[in-house]
């Protein structure tokens, strides 16, 4: 009758040692985690204890299923390999120590017994295997293969922690099939058959004989138990934390909308400027980072001038918050003003990251006390000057907003003064940017044929301020939130549409804390989709272009609209070509963030340069089409640098629409 | 050590400008003002030399639109003491009349540098600088870009053309006119200019009547006529160029 | 008080300024027409040999050490004493580092009026007016001098200083010098620019860059038309700001005033500043792609082409002809 003999070879003091060390291990764990928790809890307070359902859903797609991880398929069998294989064979012994230890000390019964305990042996025994796979997995590609994004700079010598990590696994996981050889090869049990590795093993092990094989076993049984008990104990204080930081970080996401940040703490002063002004989930976010590197692998920045990767980001905050700070400041030693303004807030980087970390609100935060300090390039000094004074960067008056609209017939309703059903809300680059006049003259005349009821704010209308709160200017962000909103809750209307979905960001998550939730916010490309679609908009012409699109940073990423573009582009009669970084994995243009305001500093592959290389790549495109005023800005110098301008054209989505009308 | 800055408010360019019906001045409907940009590198050589010096630094403006904002965001940068001009400041008043309104103010101030912009685009009777200067008795160098201080004697950088700088000496009390701070005027961020304006009292003195003599009297004002200028070229890049090139061989350039 | 038009001859390291000249060129037509004479006053120390060929009826020379270099207090002390002395209708200043250091304060102790910015000196019905221009060149404001001895400030752009170089004053006249005590100011050292560098005021082809440069590649570029056309690349303000080309290569009222043949604008808009530094050129030749830019108020040809557009095409053409003549 097969059972399990627990404890075979194994005399008293083993047993008892066994059991000693194991709470001590268990001790150093909790000790260590409550450590940590104490570190997080010297951050500022936050509250994410909302929507527990919505949490724990998450928590069991992302930290059970893992759907992010998997998205990488080689990076996700061998994470499920070794995640599922290390879970039963933990579970395995939780269940064989109940059985020894619960039932069969106090109630005098073992359920591991017969048809139940051969599978479980199976069980184990495969899920051992899947095990070994997905270590076989890990080392090549950490050591054979050796991509860029896992070499854990700048901290060199956190390659020991992954080599730790890795050895431990694979130390436990043979001594533990060497253990259940030898003790096949000795009892040499009937239902062997159901321990194919064991049994392997056993046959090897046979030659040796019994008395050998069975110091043998004790030893190793030994070893393995020590090396377990490490492993358990070293929990904390190594990058196997994951476990435990990186569930609970993905519980701790937040649940807002990702273009909604939070407001200044004024009370911590505004931004960040030592790490205990950071959040408990900002410092819970460092310390869920297992330095995988995909945000460093996706990150626009990181490939336009090497200043900044999101990864080393991370290694280097949770280092700095690790070692309490040890004399070093974190502007200056720790981080450079370069870096941190490197970023355009395009979110690709938290978009992939399988630990649910928010890298920009971080950046941002360091970013606001940047601006406190006045600590900032004379280019970006100049565009706030500029926006404080007159609302838009570009250090025009007020009074030329609405220069574009010159000659237009029928003139454009002044919605302060009318009521009418869209406020278009046009955007400071549609308005005021040389090249892009042209363009908003078509996007009125295209409203203007679908017969939709808009009106503009005129000379009313300022820069809505998403780029201006990104770039850690919160109080400008605040005052031009102030005067757009006198204005707008002025008017009449009853929805918003904008042309740029910066403009777009902002309106929809951000000012609806502020009042204007009852009025939707449409990004002009939605608008036309629905016109389209309701056939309240007729194209009469086909347009044959092969075409393939950008999907903007705030249009996509952060507003999930990918669709409504696509279907206006092919309902203009074009063929759509996707390219290899499309959807939420878009290369950001390099402009977001309040970059497009600052100086260009070194470059390695402008970003905008990559992405024309990137569609002319692509067979037989022939137009680039765009969704967002500054995209068409950077796309049209770009395509020029690169020289492709006899080859491809670079167009905005309702230059398309007018051309088909 | 004790730091005087005088700023004044001059007509913001960016706006098109247009004159009045008189045509003897600027037309007010849509003029806006904004601080003369070296007296904004005054207010910055001011704080730079407080920080690396110690002292305290008073900014006097008059009341023109938009002082307060100059003011507070003077105030957020660093100064200690802000003191507004009340009246009304028309067109009676040119740079003469405002120095004599400072004159006793910045007197009774009793400051060791009193700095102000080295010009302002709008001045049409002089630089208020050397005008104060010689109303206080006080030695004055204009063009400044660098100041240091030691013993009560100011080493300044006087700027000339193409480049050319003179190092001199000048002995306090003296009126520098400052053509750029050692720095650029720095960034101040906004919400700490609404906390200064919460918290930085801004002290009123009036102006009194205005006492222009000394400038003159504009009769006519007007702008200059564009567009008289320019032979345009016209045609495609390869037309155009070759029109250049022949031109270049006319003037015997090539 | 006579009808003589005083000017203050302007120098620097040995050298007399163009501005010098532009306003002894003002002081001619407006002594001509209000019956005085031209007199050059001229401060300095062993520097006589200056006033040879300024166009002057007399020169007023003091030689005094302490008027050897330029400082504001000896400079105004000195002059109180030839106003006081001498009570001509007019004083003309450059409006300068050296001019307006002393005008203002020589308003204010001697009690007489003073206008800045002058661009343009008129006689209309006998009377005198001055025209300056304030405001970025935006805003011209005329009127009439007031009828005692007038105080002005000039700008460059009114007059060519071709007009009143060459010919040798009638005479030359060595005053003693005022009591020049107690001063408060005093030179230590002038520090010259590092120039390993050309000196554009003495080139005859000139290219220059303004903003619409936008980056040290188009240097590169503007570098290429250059040598290939012979001349030499220079600047207006934001482009030296920004470090993309030394001071040396500065046009302007702080940097150079040229006169060559051709001054190839590229991208610049024109403000009054650059403008100051180029009116003595012989024919200017703009490209802004702004039909609006003041630049094209004193160029001879304009075209409104994107830079970077023209200037490659441009070069092989300059090239392709050059090799041809060869």
């Amino acid at each position: 009758m097969p059972i399990r003999e627990t404890f075979w070879n194994i005399p008293q003091w083993a047993e008892i040692g066994q059991y000693i060390l194991g709470l001590l291990s268990l001790l150093i764990l909790i000790y260590g985690v409550v450590q940590r928790i104490r570190r997080w809890r010297q951050g500022q307070p936050e509250n994410r204890s909302d929507q527990l359902l919505v949490r724990l859903k998450s928590l069991w797609v992302e930290g059970v299923l893992q759907a992010r991880v998997t998205s990488d398929i080689y990076a996700g069998v061998m994470h499920l390999t070794i995640f599922w294989g290390m879970v039963v064979l933990f579970l395995g012994t939780v269940v064989a120590t109940v059985d020894w230890d619960v039932t069969h000390l106090f109630f005098g019964f073992q359920f591991l017994t017969g048809g139940i305990y051969v599978i479980y042996e199976l069980v184990l025994d495969i899920f051992g295997i899947l095990l070994l796979v997905g270590l076989g997995m890990a080392l090549y590609r950490r050591y054979i293969v050796r991509p860029g994004r896992l070499q854990n700079m700048p901290a060199g010598r956190l390659a020991w922690d992954d080599a730790y990590v890795l050895t431990m696994l694979v130390l436990i996981t043979i001594s533990g099939y060497l253990i259940e050889g030898l003790r096949i090869a000795v009892i040499r049990p009937d239902w062997a058959a159901w321990s194919p590795v064991g049994s392997a093993i056993a046959s090897a092990f046979l030659a040796l004989g019994d008395p050998t094989s069975r110091s043998l076993h004790l030893s190793l049984w030994t070893a393995h138990g020590l090396l377990s008990f490490m492993f358990i104990a070293s929990v904390p204080y190594t990058k196997l934390f994951h476990l435990i930081s990186t569930p609970v970080n993905i519980f701790f996401q937040s649940t807002k909308p990702v273009g909604a940040l939070v407001p200044v703490r004024y009370s911590s002063g505004p931004g960040v400027q030592e790490w205990k002004n950071f959040t408990w989930k900002q410092i819970l976010d460092f310390e869920a980072c297992t330095r995988c590197g995909r945000c460093h692998d996706a990150c626009s920045a990181l490939g336009s001038c090497g200043l900044l990767s999101p990864r080393d980001l991370m290694i280097k905050l949770d280092q700095h918050v690790w070692e309490r700070q040890n004399g070093k400041s974190l502007h200056g030693d720790v981080l450079s003003p370069e870096e941190i303004w490197a970023c355009t807030t395009c979110r690709a980087c938290s978009q992939v990251c399988p630990a649910y970390i928010d890298h920009v609100t971080t950046l941002v935060d360091l970013r606001r006390h940047l601006v406190d300090e006045g600590e900032m390039d004379g280019l970006l000094q100049e565009a706030l000057t500029n926006l404080g004074r007159y609302g838009n960067s570009f250090g025009q008056s007020e009074r030329m907003r609405a220069r574009w609209t010159a000659g237009l017939e029928p003139a454009i309703k002044d919605i302060r003064k009318e009521p009418a059903e869209y406020l278009w809300f046009v955007g400071d680059y549609a308005s005021y940017h040389a090249g892009m006049r042209d363009i908003t003259r078509k996007t009125a005349e295209v409203f203007q044929k679908a017969g939709i009821d808009f009106g503009i704010l005129y000379e009313a209308e300022r820069n809505s301020g998403n780029d201006v709160r990104r770039v850690g200017e919160e109080g400008l962000f605040e005052m031009l939130v102030e005067k757009n909103l006198a204005v707008l809750d002025r008017c009449d209307y009853q929805s918003v549409v904008t042309t740029d979905p910066h403009s777009y960001n902002t309106l929809k998550n951000e000012y609806s804390t502020n009042g204007n939730g009852r009025h939707p916010v449409l990004h002009y490309g939605e608008l036309l989709d629905r016109l389209l679609t309701a056939g309240q908009l007729k194209l009469s012409r086909k347009l044959d272009y092969t075409a393939t699109y950008h999907d903007p940073c705030y249009l996509g990423r952060y507003n999930g609209v990918y669709d409504a573009p696509r279907r206006v582009i092919s309902a203009t009669g074009c063929k759509l070509v996707e390219m290899p970084r499309h959807g939420d994995r878009a290369l950001c243009c390099g402009a977001g963030g309040g970059r497009i305001w600052m100086e260009e500093g070194p470059v390695l592959e402008r970003s905008s340069e990559a992405r024309i290389h990137e569609a002319v790549g692509q067979d037989g495109v022939q137009v680039l089409v765009t969704a967002c005023p500054k995209d068409v800005a950077m796309y049209t110098d770009a395509v020029k640098t690169t020289g492709f301008a006899d080859r491809l054209m670079v167009k905005e989505l309702v230059e398309l629409v007018h051309e088909a009308l | 050590m004790k730091i005087v800055v005088l700023i004044k408010m001059v007509p913001d360019l960016v706006e098109e400008l247009s004159i009045s019906p008189s045509g003897i001045e600027l037309d007010t409907t849509w003029l806006r003002l904004k601080i003369n940009e070296f007296d904004d590198h005054a207010i910055e050589q001011a704080i730079l030399l407080k920080e690396q010096y110690g002292g305290e630094v008073t900014v006097l403006a008059p009341e023109m639109e938009g002082v307060d904002d100059a003011l507070f965001t003077a105030a957020a940068k660093g100064a200690d003491r802000l003191i507004q001009l009340s009246g009304k400041f028309d067109n009676s008043w040119n740079n003469h009349a405002l120095a004599r309104a400072f004159l006793p103010l910045a007197q009774e101030l009793q400051p060791d540098l009193v700095l102000t912009g080295v010009q302002a685009h709008n001045d049409l009777d002089g630089s208020l600088g050397p005008l104060v200067a010689a109303l206080m008795g006080l030695p004055y160098v204009g063009y400044v870009a660098g100041v240091t201080v030691s013993d009560g004697v100011a080493t300044i950088r006087k700027e000339y053309p193409a480049g050319l700088l003179a190092e001199m000496e000048v002995i306090l009390p003296a009126v520098l006119g400052i053509q750029a701070a050692e720095q650029p005027p720095r960034y101040v961020a906004f919400s700490k200019v609404r906390q200064s304006m919460k918290t930085t009292t801004l002290d009123e003195r009036p102006a009194g009547e205005s006492d222009p003599q000394g400038g003159v009297t504009v009769e006519h004002m007007f702008q200059p006529e564009t567009g008289e200028g320019a032979t345009m070229l016209e045609g495609d890049l390869t037309q155009v160029t070759d029109k250049l090139v022949s031109i270049l061989h006319e003037l015997d350039v090539i | 008080m006579n009808q003589d038009v005083f000017v203050s001859i302007e120098h620097l390291r040995g050298q007399v300024t163009d501005l010098s000249y532009g306003m002894l060129a003002a002081a001619r037509q407006v002594a001509a027409e209000a019956g005085g004479e031209v007199v050059a006053v001229l401060l300095g120390h062993t520097g006589q040999h200056l006033a040879q060929g300024l166009a002057a009826d007399r020169v007023l020379s003091i030689d005094h050490p302490a008027l050897a270099d330029f400082t504001s207090e000896a400079y105004i002390q000195a002059w109180s004493y030839l106003l006081r002395e001498y009570n001509p209708r007019l004083a003309l200043f450059g409006d300068t580092s050296i001019g307006a250091d002393v005008a203002g304060g020589l308003s204010i102790r001697m009690g007489l009026p003073l206008v800045s910015a002058c661009q343009v000196l008129l006689v209309e019905n006998g009377e005198l007016l001055f025209r300056s221009q304030i405001c970025g060149g935006k805003i011209m404001a005329q009127g009439k001098l007031p009828p005692t001895t007038a105080l002005v400030t000039m700008v460059p752009g009114g007059y060519r200083a071709e007009e009143a170089r060459g010919e040798e004053p009638s005479e030359i006249i060595s005053l003693e010098a005022p009591p020049l005590e107690d001063l408060s100011v005093r030179l230590k050292e002038y520090i010259e620019p590092e120039i390993s560098d050309v000196d554009i005021t003495k080139e005859n082809v000139l290219v220059a860059v303004g903003r619409g440069i936008q980056n040290q590649d188009g240097i590169e570029l503007v570098q290429e038309l250059a040598e290939a056309i012979g001349g030499v690349v220079c600047a207006s303000r934001p482009v030296i700001d920004q470090g993309w080309l030394p001071i040396t290569r500065l046009v302007g009222k702080s940097g150079g005033q040229v006169k060559p043949v051709v001054y190839l604008a590229l991208g610049i808009s024109g403000a009054p500043e650059h403008v100051e530094g180029i009116v003595n050129s012989q024919v200017i030749i703009a490209v802004n792609t702004d039909l609006a830019a003041p630049i094209f108020n004193v160029a001879k040809y304009g075209l409104t082409c994107d830079l970077f557009d023209l200037v490659p095409i441009l070069v092989d053409k300059i090239r392709l002809s050059r090799s041809i003549q060869v």
